[in-house]
C-alpha cells in the first residue's frame, strides 16, 4: 500500500471512526455509571406512608387513633383504553355529582402528558362503607382503584386546638422543614403539632421498574431495595380524657378557657379553647379549612394559650402575697373601703362589704380598695430610691409567677402575656410624669397586664402547693418519650412559702363561707371537697365584663387547679365559678351531686354567643 | 471487469455503483425505523401514521427515492459541471434571501416554509459548493499552490459558510471545514491541517489551562518543527526541552519569591524596597518572561535560517507569531464573538463549568441513553430513556441515543462502519475516475458526511461540543434527507457516466 494522500486520508477516517467506536466502549461496555443513571431514571418510587403514633390521654385512653379511608385513583390512560364508562354509575356508588367527574377527567385530560400511565388521585378521603359500595361494582371502572390510607380518628371530643390537626405540608412547611416532601402529611397545630418528631413514623417504599411506555412492569430487584414503612410512636398525654370531654361541654357555646392542672406534677388535665375546631373537622381539615379560618368567633384560635386577657381580681392574690413578703402590711393590717379607694378627685370604685375588713376577708369578699392601699405602699415604698425602681421590683416578683413572659409549656404557640415595667410607663408618661395612683388598677388586675388562661391556672396551682409551680405540660413520659428535666423541677416565686397560707385561707373563706356571709363565690362550694377559690370581674369596655375564677382543692394536698375564663360571662360567680367548681367537682368526685344538678344543666346550655361581639 | 470494453450498451446493473445505493437504502430505513422507536410512547400511533413523524419521514423517504431517481435517470451527468456556477450563485442568493424572508426556528433564520414544507437552503448549499470546487478546481492549470487559485478556492467555500453563520447556524457552517481533507487530497500542503489543528489546540489550552501555557506549548513544538526540519533534533534536545521545562517552573517560582518577599522579617530588611516598589517580584508577569525569552531567540534563528535560505523556518516563525496573536485574542473570540449558547456548550465540553440542568443536561441524558445501552442494546422499542423525553431532539439531532439505547454498542458499531464503508466506497471510486471533476466532487460529498457524522455522534458521546447538526440520512427531516441524498446521487450518477463511457 502506498503512502499517498488517499492512503493518508483514509487512515484519518478510520482513525476518527475508531475514536468514536472507543468512546462508544467506554460509555456502553465498560463504565456503568450510566447504566445506574438509566435505572434512576426509569425506577418508580411508591411510597408508603406510616400510620401515624397514636395519642393516649393520661390513663390509657385513645384520645386520637387511626382509620382507614380510601383515596379514589384514576389511570386516565386506561379509562380512554377502556374508551370511556358509566359516569352515572360511579356517580350513584360514590355519592359525587357527574359535573365534579366531569371536571376532573377533563383536569386530567389537559395534563395526560404529564399523567401519562401513572395513577393521580381522584377523590380523597373516602369512608370505608362508601368505597365498600364502589369495590363491588369496581370491574365495571376500568382504570379506577382505591388506595387505602389511614387517616386519624377521634373517639373523644378533646377539642381540636388541643390535640391539633394533620394536613399535607405545603410549599411554606418544606420550606422550614427540608425533610418533608410533597404529599407528606404532619401535624400542623396542637399535640400532633408538639410531637410530630415521635408521631410521623417513617415513610417506605417500593420501587418500581418502568418500561418504554411508562408502565409499571416489575419490581426492582425484586422487592430487596424496598423499605417498609416504620409506624409512629405512641404517645401519653397528661390530658384526662372524660375531663377534657366535660370541659369541652361546659364550653359549649361560650368563648373563653377553661385549664386544669394536676398541681403536684404540673400536668395539664384539661385546656379547652372554646369555640374550638370541632373533631369531626379535624379528621378533614382540608375540606373545612375555610370555613373553620373565616368563622367569626375564631375556633382556631387557641386562646387558652395564646389569648391575652386582663385577670381582674384574680390578680389580687399577687399582689397580696408580695406585700406581705416586702412587708408593706401584714396579715392583720386592716384598710377601709367606703364604697372604693378614693384618690384626689378619682375614686377605683368596690362593691357593698364590711369595713374596714383584714388581708383574709379582703380576698373572701374581694375588696377593691384594700388592694389600692398594698400596691401604693408597694410603689411608694422607702426602702427604693424611686417608684421606678419599686415599680421594677413589683415587675421581677410578678414574673416569678410565670407571668409576662411564655411558661415554657410543651404545648406548641404559646404566648407570654405581658407584665409593664418602668421603663413602659416611662415611655407612655415619661419619666417622673406618673406615680402609684396613675397606674393603681395594676392592684386589681386590669390596665396594662396581659395574662393567658394557662398563667392563671399555673397561678392557681402555685398557690395550691404554697409557693411553687412545675412547668404546664401536656405530655407525660412512656414507653417512647421522655420529658425534659425542666418539667421535673419546682420552680419558687420570689414569695416566702410561708405567706401562701394565708392566701389560702382567704380563699377557702371565699368559697366556704355559705350564702350571706359576704363570700363571693359560694355558688362554687362543694360539700367535702374544700374547695379554694378566687373570683375575678375583669372590665371589659367592649361589652360585658369577662367572667374569671380560678381554685384548687382539695385544700391540703390539692389534686386539682383550675382556671376558667369566661369572655363577656360578667361576674365571676356568674359563669366561671360554677364551671370550674363543676370541673374540679367531676374530676374529684367523678360525678355532679344531686342538689348541683340544676347548676350543671343551666352552665352546659348557658349560650354566650349572642354576647360577643365578633366582626363579620 | 472495469476495463474498457463494451462500454456503450453496458447495463444498469453494471454502470451503477449499487453498494451506495444500497448503503443509502439501509441508512434510510434504519434512520426510520428509529424515528418510530423515539416517538412511539409519546405519540402512540402506527409507523406509517401520516400525522407522526414517521410516517412523515416514510414521505420524505418516498420523494427521496424519486430525486433518486432524477438525479441519475434524468439530468445528464454533463449538465452538473456546466451549471455548477449558476447554481452554486442561485444558492447563494437563497442563503442571503433566507435571512429576509425566512421564518425563524430556535433563534435562527435559515427555513423557507411552504406550505407545509419546510426547506433550509444551508442543506443545498453543501451540493452547489461541492459542485462549485469540483469545476473550479478541476479547470487544466488549476494549481493549489498557486496563491490566485488557493484564494479562488478559499472564497467559494467561506462566502456560503460566512453567509450561514450570519444566519447563526454556526453548526452547518463548521461542516463546510471539512473540505479542507479535499483540499488536502487536491494538493494542499500538510501544514495548513496541523495548523488548523495548531488552532485548536491553544484555544483549548488557553482557555483550560492559562496563556502562558499555550505559548509555552507553541514554542515547544515550533522549535521541534524548526530543528526537525533543519537536521538538529539534537540541539532541540539539549537547548530547547530544558529551556520548556525551565519555563514551565517559572511561575511558581515567581510566586515563592513574591510570597517570601512578603515575609514580614524580610520586609523590616528592607523596608526601603518595600514602600518604593510594593513586592515588585508579583508585579512581574510570567507571560512576560517567556515573551521576552521568545523575542530574544527570534533574531537569533531567523538569522541562522536567512544564511541557510531555509524558508520553512520563517515560515514558521510567522506561523508561531500568529499562535501568539491567536492565545492573546481567544479571550476576545470566546466572549465577544461567540453567542453565549455556544460559548456555554464548549464550556460545558472542556469541563469548565458543571451544568447538568442547563447545556449538560441535554448531553448526560443522552451519554446516559447511549451508555445504558450496554453490549447488545434494549431491543427495539424497549429504550427507556428516549421514549420518556429525557432526551431531547430525540428524533432529529440526537437521534443516535435511540440507536444507542435499543441497539447497543454492537448496533453503534455497525452503522459506524456502514458510513465508514460508504465514505470509503466513495473515496475508492472517486479516485478510480479519470475525471478531475467526480474525483473533486466525491472527495467533497465524503467529506460533509464524514464532519456530520463525527460532529453529530461526537455530541452524543459527550466528544464534541453540542452543535445542532443531523445525522446524514438517518435524522428525521425532508430536508435534510434530500439535500444529503441529491448529493449522494450526483456523485453515483457522476460515477455511472463515466463507467458508461470508460
Amino acid at each position: 500500500m502506498k503512502f499517498n494522500r488517499e492512503n493518508k486520508l483514509l487512515i484519518g477516517l478510520c482513525t476518527a471512526a475508531a475514536i468514536l467506536i472507543a468512546k462508544l466502549f467506554t460509555i456502553q461496555i465498560i463504565d456503568d455509571k450510566y447504566k445506574m443513571s438509566a435505572e434512576n431514571n426509569t425506577m418508580v418510587y411508591t411510597t408508603i406512608y406510616p400510620t401515624r403514633g397514636i395519642i393516649h390521654d393520661r390513663t390509657g385512653k385513645i384520645l386520637v387513633g387511626n382509620k382507614v379511608a380510601y383515596d379514589l385513583m384514576v389511570t386516565p390512560k386506561e379509562v380512554e383504553k377502556a374508551k370511556g364508562f358509566d359516569t352515572l354509575a360511579l356517580c350513584r356508588v360514590l355519592d359525587i355529582t357527574p359535573e365534579f367527574v366531569r371536571e376532573k377527567m377533563a383536569e386530567f385530560s389537559r395534563n395526560r402528558r404529564r399523567i401519562g400511565w401513572q395513577s393521580v388521585v381522584m377523590i380523597k378521603q373516602i369512608p370505608p362503607e362508601t368505597y365498600m359500595k364502589f369495590a363491588e361494582v369496581a370491574y365495571k371502572f376500568p382504570g379506577f382503584r382505591g388506595q387505602a390510607r389511614s387517616i386519624r380518628e377521634y373517639p373523644y371530643n378533646a377539642g381540636g386546638n388541643l390535640l391539633g390537626y394533620v394536613s399535607e405540608v405545603n410549599a411554606n412547611y418544606i420550606a422550614k422543614h427540608p425533610e418533608y416532601k410533597a404529599g407528606d402529611y404532619a401535624g400542623m397545630t396542637g399535640i400532633e403539632a408538639a410531637r410530630e418528631n415521635e408521631l410521623k413514623g417513617e415513610k417506605g417504599h417500593n420501587i418500581w421498574l418502568r418500561n418504554s411506555r411508562n408502565q409499571i412492569e416489575s419490581r426492582y430487584r425484586d422487592g430487596e431495595m424496598d423499605k417498609e414503612a416504620v409506624p409512629g410512636d405512641d404517645i401519653m398525654t397528661t390530658i384526662d380524657a372524660e375531663l377534657q370531654n366535660y370541659g369541652q361541654m361546659l364550653m359549649n357555646r361560650k368563648v373563653g378557657s377553661l385549664v386544669a392542672i394536676e398541681p403536684s406534677t404540673g400536668e395539664i388535665l384539661t385546656l379547652v379553647s372554646s369555640p374550638g375546631i370541632d373533631v369531626d373537622q379535624l379528621a378533614n381539615i382540608g375540606q373545612h379549612y375555610k370555613e373553620i379560618s373565616t368563622d367569626p368567633y375564631k375556633p382556631m384560635f387557641n386562646r387558652a394559650v395564646q389569648a391575652s386577657y386582663p385577670p381582674g381580681s384574680v390578680f389580687k392574690l399577687v399582689n397580696g402575697l408580695i406585700g406581705l413578703q416586702e412587708e408593706v402590711f401584714t396579715p392583720n393590717t386592716h384598710y377601709p373601703c367606703s364604697m372604693g379607694y378614693h384618690f384626689g378627685k378619682n375614686k377605683l370604685g368596690c362593691h357593698a362589704h364590711k369595713s374596714p375588713l383584714n388581708f383574709e376577708e379582703s380576698i373572701m369578699m374581694s375588696c377593691n380598695a384594700y388592694y389600692c392601699y398594698v400596691l401604693r405602699s408597694l410603689l411608694e415604698n422607702p426602702k427604693y430610691d424611686s417608684i421606678d425602681e419599686a415599680m421594677d421590683k413589683w415587675n421581677e416578683y410578678v414574673k416569678s409567677f410565670g407571668f409576662g413572659q411564655k411558661l415554657g409549656s410543651d404545648f406548641p404557640s404559646e404566648l407570654g402575656g405581658n407584665i409593664p415595667s418602668s421603663k413602659y410607663y416611662n415611655r407612655v408618661y415619661r419619666k417622673g410624669g406618673w406615680k402609684a395612683t396613675t397606674v393603681i388598677s395594676l392592684s386589681i388586675g386590669q390596665g396594662e397586664i396581659g395574662c393567658t388562661p394557662l398563667h392563671l391556672a399555673n397561678l392557681c396551682a402555685t398557690i395550691a402547693n404554697r409557693g411553687f409551680y412545675y412547668t404546664p405540660h401536656i405530655i407525660k413520659d412512656s414507653e417512647n418519650v421522655t420529658i425534659d428535666q425542666k418539667y421535673k423541677e419546682k420552680n419558687y416565686t420570689m414569695v416566702d412559702t410561708t405567706h401562701f397560707h394565708k392566701v389560702i385561707g382567704g380563699m377557702y373563706r371565699a368559697v366556704n363561707s355559705g350564702y350571706g356571709s359576704g363570700g363571693t363565690a359560694s355558688v362554687a362550694a362543694v360539700e367535702g371537697l374544700d374547695i379554694c377559690g378566687k373570683t375575678g370581674t375583669a372590665q371589659n369596655p367592649h361589652g360585658h365584663d369577662h367572667s374569671v375564677f380560678i381554685c384548687f382543692a382539695p385544700r391540703d394536698n390539692p389534686k386539682i387547679a383550675v382556671a376558667a375564663y369566661v369572655e363577656n360571662g360578667g361576674f365571676g360567680a356568674t359563669w366561671a365559678a360554677p364551671i370550674a367548681s363543676l370541673l374540679t367537682e367531676k374530676y374529684l368526685n367523678g360525678e355532679i351531686s344531686k342538689e348541683r344538678k340544676a347548676l350543671e344543666e343551666r352552665m352546659l346550655n348557658g349560650d354566650l354567643l349572642d354576647r360577643v361581639k365578633v366582626k363579620r | 471487469m472495469r476495463s474498457a470494453g463494451g462500454y456503450r450498451n453496458r447495463s444498469l446493473a453494471k454502470t451503477i455503483d449499487w453498494s451506495l445505493v444500497f448503503c443509502w437504502l439501509i441508512l434510510i430505513f434504519i434512520g426510520w425505523a428509529n424515528i418510530y422507536a423515539s416517538i412511539h410512547a409519546t405519540e402512540p400511533s402506527s409507523i406509517f401514521d401520516f400525522s407522526s413523524r414517521s410516517g412523515k419521514q416514510f414521505v420524505w423517504m418516498a420523494t427521496a427515492l424519486v430525486i433518486a431517481v432524477t438525479v441519475l435517470f434524468v439530468f445528464p451527468a454533463r449538465l452538473y459541471e456546466s451549471a455548477a456556477f449558476p447554481i452554486y450563485v442561485f444558492v447563494i442568493m437563497l442563503l442571503v434571501a433566507v435571512i429576509f424572508l425566512g421564518i425563524e426556528v430556535k433563534g435562527s433564520r435559515s427555513w423557507f416554509e411552504f406550505g407545509p414544507v419546510r426547506f433550509q437552503p444551508a442543506e443545498i448549499s453543501k451540493i452547489s459548493t461541492s459542485l462549485m470546487l469540483a469545476a473550479v478546481m478541476s479547470q487544466s492549470g488549476y494549481r493549489i499552490g498557486r496563491w490566485k487559485d488557493f484564494i479562488t478556492t478559499a472564497a467559494i467555500i467561506l462566502l456560503p459558510m460566512m453567509i450561514i453563520i450570519g444566519q447563526s447556524e454556526t453548526g452547518s457552517a463548521l461542516v463546510y471545514v471539512g473540505f479542507i481533507f479535499m483540499l488536502y487530497r487536491e494538493g494542499l500542503s500538510g501544514w495548513l491541517i496541523f495548523m488548523v489543528g495548531m488552532a485548536i489546540l491553544l484555544f483549548i489550552l488557553t482557555l483550560t489551562a492559562s496563556p502562558y501555557t499555550a505559548v509555552l506549548v507553541l514554542a515547544g513544538i515550533a522549535s521541534l518543527c524548526i530543528c526537525l526540519y533543519s537536521g538538529r533534533f539534537r540541539w532541540w534536545l539539549i537547548i530547547c526541552v530544558p529551556l520548556v521545562v525551565l519555563f514551565a517552573f517559572v511561575p511558581d517560582i515567581l510566586e515563592s519569591i513574591a510570597a517570601a518577599g512578603q515575609d514580614p522579617a524580610l520586609v523590616e530588611e528592607a523596608v526601603e524596597e518595600a514602600s518604593a516598589g510594593g513586592s515588585w517580584v508579583t508585579k512581574i508577569k510570567p507571560l512576560y518572561i517567556l515573551l521576552g525569552a521568545i523575542g530574544l531567540s527570534i533574531p537569533f534563528v531567523a538569522y541562522q535560517a536567512f544564511r541557510e535560505r531555509n524558508t520553512f523556518t520563517h515560515l514558521a516563525i510567522i506561523s508561531s507569531l500568529a499562535g501568539i496573536v491567536l492565545v492573546f485574542s481567544v479571550n476576545f473570540l470566546f466572549n465577544d464573538v461567540l453567542q453565549d449558547h455556544q460559548r456555554k456548550r464548549i464550556e460545558v465540553l472542556l469541563g469548565m463549568k458543571e451544568d447538568p440542568s442547563g447545556v449538560g443536561y441535554n448531553v448526560n441524558q443522552s451519554m446516559i441513553a447511549i451508555g445504558s445501552g450496554g453490549l447488545t442494546g434494549k431491543g427495539y422499542l424497549n429504550g427507556t430513556q428516549t421514549t420518556y423525553g429525557f432526551v431531547p431532539e430525540q428524533s432529529t439531532d440526537f437521534i443516535f441515543c435511540t440507536i444507542g439505547e435499543e441497539w447497543g454498542f454492537v448496533g453503534c458499531t455497525f452503522i459506524i462502519l456502514l458510513y465508514v464503508f460508504l465514505m470509503w466506497r466513495i473515496v475508492k471510486d472517486a479516485e478510480r475516475s479519470r475525471e478531475a471533476f467526480t474525483r473533486i466532487y466525491g472527495y467533497c460529498v465524503a467529506c460533509c458526511i464524514f464532519m456530520h457524522l463525527f460532529i453529530n455522534i461526537g455530541m452524543t458521546i459527550g466528544l464534541m461540543p453540542v452543535i445542532g447538526i443531523p445525522l446524514p440520512f438517518i435524522s428525521y427531516g425532508g430536508s435534510s434527507l434530500w439535500g444529503f441524498t441529491a448529493l449522494l446521487f450526483i456523485f453515483i450518477a457522476l460515477d455511472r457516466n463515466e463507467r458508461k463511457y470508460f
